[in-house]
């Protein structure tokens, strides 16, 4: 039945194997390798002798970050759009410079070097993975500029040049670990991404766990490139954990969900709580995860006042199908906090905002949040949803309003950072 | 028990969805010896013909019997289309073509990007590979034996066609001396871009199983490639048997490794493992004894 076939060019043959596996290889390793980008110590040369003010939305519109990033763009435009049709930022006219990070850390850097200092601008907003966020601290700190990040992340960082806008890990993974608590659950499963967010997130989960007497009966990751979960979920039927808790990024996600759902796992046994999957993402997972859970800050079905509002305008001007989400909801929250601490500084100049930036407060949909003037992080209330069968979620745990923002855990005595 | 099934079934299952992937490369690369880098991106074509035509056809339950000779046909084409314009230039100079379909790669995969979005597309199973059978413990999903099922099914097509058909006994023809070939008739061009034809195609097939454990995403096909050139060069360069030992042994290690370490750690030691192997075996597996004078 096989074949057995001779071959004409057997040595040019093998010389091309040979070519391919050195290809791959240095192709790989390529795509690790990654250069900082030197600020220059240029003085601001913002220009606020107009009637305008320049903004930098620095988001990525291309690559494989597009998908997300371009809703933060969209919610960043809506956001400028309001303030200046209310009369601008203390009475000037927002005029905002977009740029593409393109999904690459080196261009991001690359972006806002130009932005603080070609383009002038007052403040950038955008950045969306840990790898554009570090890649861009040392730029904004080098020109003294100012950044404002939306996307929840694993902490442990506090500049004076960046506000932190989305959440910490004790405003999401450590209520997300009292909800579990409240819930009764004894025994958790970790999945996870190799990189790392899901590694510090899973190291602060081991020790909270190890202090709320939750019982890790394993701990599992596979690379952000690889989809197949086959044999990890196997792992979790076996464990028969309580709960998953899950730190999976991306399209491995809808691998992982599927794998799950396939070896007979369902909500009923081991739900999963997840921390990146939300409204944009539960429909897109091939598989229906009604009755999971997610933990954020924000979801659409959060009843407030500002948030019909922010709903209706952004499907008014976006479109009536499109959700609204936890980053896209902490990116317009960024404009206005940065519309009010402009205000409570009557200044445009980073030191006379970082001065006076402590406790300035924000009416966001999510809730009222608050400036912490020490890490530049804000006050925010965790909320743990429970998905429906519109792919929207259901609020079931929240915490005691606002948690004061600790990116370092600080005021966490079972915390050891330098633990394994 | 379990930790020796589940490893095993699970290995298997990855190795027969290899095995697809490499069967295609097995005829470009191994017989014509074309490195074609943009042979995942026939996987990830295959892929989205199943999300295509799960939109067309919403019977979950028959899109995706359908998806699989469509998929066949639409990688195919655009394996024919990129023999045509691009790889026929090229015969004889190797390296030329893997670098020029590096780019092809990548050009299909931001391609991919415009049409589809970045954001992978969801592919629903059907109904009937629903559910699992408990096999010493371990849940053994009704998918990874459809896997098994297509890639097995797709071996003995091939193996048939290459050895019973008249277009098999040219390709065979020809990939043994080109020159000789053509003395007898054989229509060379025409034979090769069939053999790229099925060659792509079958990558397109294994798209569609891909596609029931990830969805799509324009990135799919990059996961694969790696993997895939692996089992071919393992397997020794001219033989579908040793492309089948190798596809399995590679899905089975990588499942064990996996089982004791972690899946980061798996893929290292796999290909530490092909690394090894070569250097003491560097024609593979099964070598071919050729009278060739080249």
């Amino acid at each position: 039945m096989i074949e057995r076939l001779p071959l004409v060019h057997h040595s040019r043959s093998r010389l091309a194997a040979g070519a391919v596996l050195a290809l791959t290889v240095s192709l790989g390793l390529a795509a690790c390798g990654n250069k900082d980008s030197e600020g220059s110590s240029a003085k601001s040369c913002v220009d606020t002798s107009g009637d305008t003010i320049k903004l930098g939305f620095l988001n990525s519109t291309s690559g494989a970050m597009a998908i997300s990033e371009q809703t933060v763009r969209d919610s960043l435009t809506l956001a400028a759009e309001e303030i200046n049709a209310d009369g601008g930022i203390l009475g000037k006219e927002i005029e905002f410079v977009e740029e593409d990070g393109a999904s690459d850390p080196a261009i991001f850097a690359e972006k806002i070097e130009k932005l603080l200092t070609g383009d002038c601008v007052a403040a950038v907003f955008g950045g969306w993975t840990s790898a554009s966020r570090k890649a861009m601290l040392p730029v904004v700190e080098a020109n003294n500029g100012l950044l404002f990040y939306p996307v929840q992340y694993e902490g442990l960082e506090a500049s004076e040049n960046i506000y932190y806008t989305g959440a910490t890990t004790n405003q999401q993974i450590i209520p997300a670990m009292e909800f579990l608590a409240d819930e009764g659950v004894e025994t958790l499963f970790l999945a996870g991404s190799d990189y790392v967010f899901p590694r510090t997130a899973n190291k602060i989960i081991k020790q909270y766990a190890e202090e709320l007497g939750i019982e890790i009966v394993g701990e599992e990751y596979v690379p952000l490139d690889d989809d197949d979960w086959t044999t990890q979920v196997a792992k979790i039927v076996e464990a028969e954990p309580d709960f998953v808790f899950n730190t999976i990024n991306g399209s491995s996600n809808v691998g992982f969900i599927k794998a799950y759902y396939e070896q007979g796992l369902s909500p009923e046994t081991s739900p999963i709580i997840s921390v990146s999957i939300a409204e944009e993402e539960a429909p897109a997972m091939g598989k229906d995860v009604t009755g999971q859970y997610a933990a954020w800050n924000y979801f659409q079905s959060v009843e407030s006042p500002a948030n019909a509002t922010f709903i209706e305008a952004f499907q008014d001007r976006f479109g009536s199908e499109r959700p609204t989400s936890d980053p896209m909801e902490a990116a317009y929250t960024s404009l206005y906090l940065y519309k009010n601490l402009v205000e409570a500084a009557d200044s445009f100049d980073v030191d006379d905002i970082n001065e006076s930036a402590d406790g300035v407060t924000f009416e966001a949909p999510e809730g009222l949040v608050t400036i912490d003037g020490d890490n530049h992080h804000i006050a925010k209330t965790a909320l743990i949803g429970r998905i429906n069968s519109d792919n929207q979620f259901d609020v079931v745990w929240s915490s005691d309003g606002p948690i004061e923002p600790d990116p370092f855990l600080e005021g966490y005595s079972w915390w050891d950072a330098s633990a394994e | 028990m379990d930790s020796f099934t589940t490893p095993l079934l699970a290995g298997t299952a990855t190795g027969a969805l290899l095995l697809i992937a490499a069967l295609g490369l097995a005829l470009t690369f191994g017989q014509m010896g074309v490195i074609n880098m943009a042979h995942g991106e026939f996987l990830m074509a295959g892929a989205y013909t199943a999300f295509l035509t799960q939109q067309v056809i919403s019977n979950t339950d028959i899109s995706i019997l359908v998806a699989i000779p469509v998929a066949f046909v639409v990688a195919g084409l655009l394996g024919l289309l990129l023999e045509m314009t691009v790889i026929s230039w090229m015969y004889r100079r190797p390296l030329d073509t893997l670098l020029v379909t590096v780019g092809v790669s990548l050009v299909l995969q931001q391609l991919a990007k415009d049409i589809f979005g970045a954001q992978g597309d969801p592919v629903e199973s059907p109904g009937w590979l629903d559910g699992n059978v408990d096999v010493f413990g371990y849940n053994w999903p009704y998918r990874q034996m459809f896997t098994i099922v297509l890639a097995l099914v797709s071996l003995c097509v091939l193996a048939a066609l290459l050895k019973y058909s008249s277009f098999g006994r040219q390709i065979r023809a020809t990939v043994q001396n080109r020159d000789l070939a053509e003395t007898v008739g054989v229509r060379t061009r025409v034979v090769d871009r069939l053999t790229f034809f099925l060659g792509s195609g079958l990558a397109g097939v294994g798209g569609v199983a891909v596609s029931l454990i990830s969805g799509t995403n324009p990135r799919l096909g990059t996961t694969y490639i790696i993997s895939a050139f692996l089992v071919v060069v393992a397997g020794g360069l001219g033989q579908l048997k040793g492309t089948v030992i190798a596809a399995f042994a590679v899905g089975i290690a990588t499942a064990f490794f996996a089982d004791w370490t972690s899946a980061s750690m798996a893929q290292v030691a796999t290909f530490a493992l092909v690394v090894v192997f070569l250097q003491l075996r560097p024609q593979g597996l099964f070598t071919v004894r050729s009278r060739g004078l080249a």
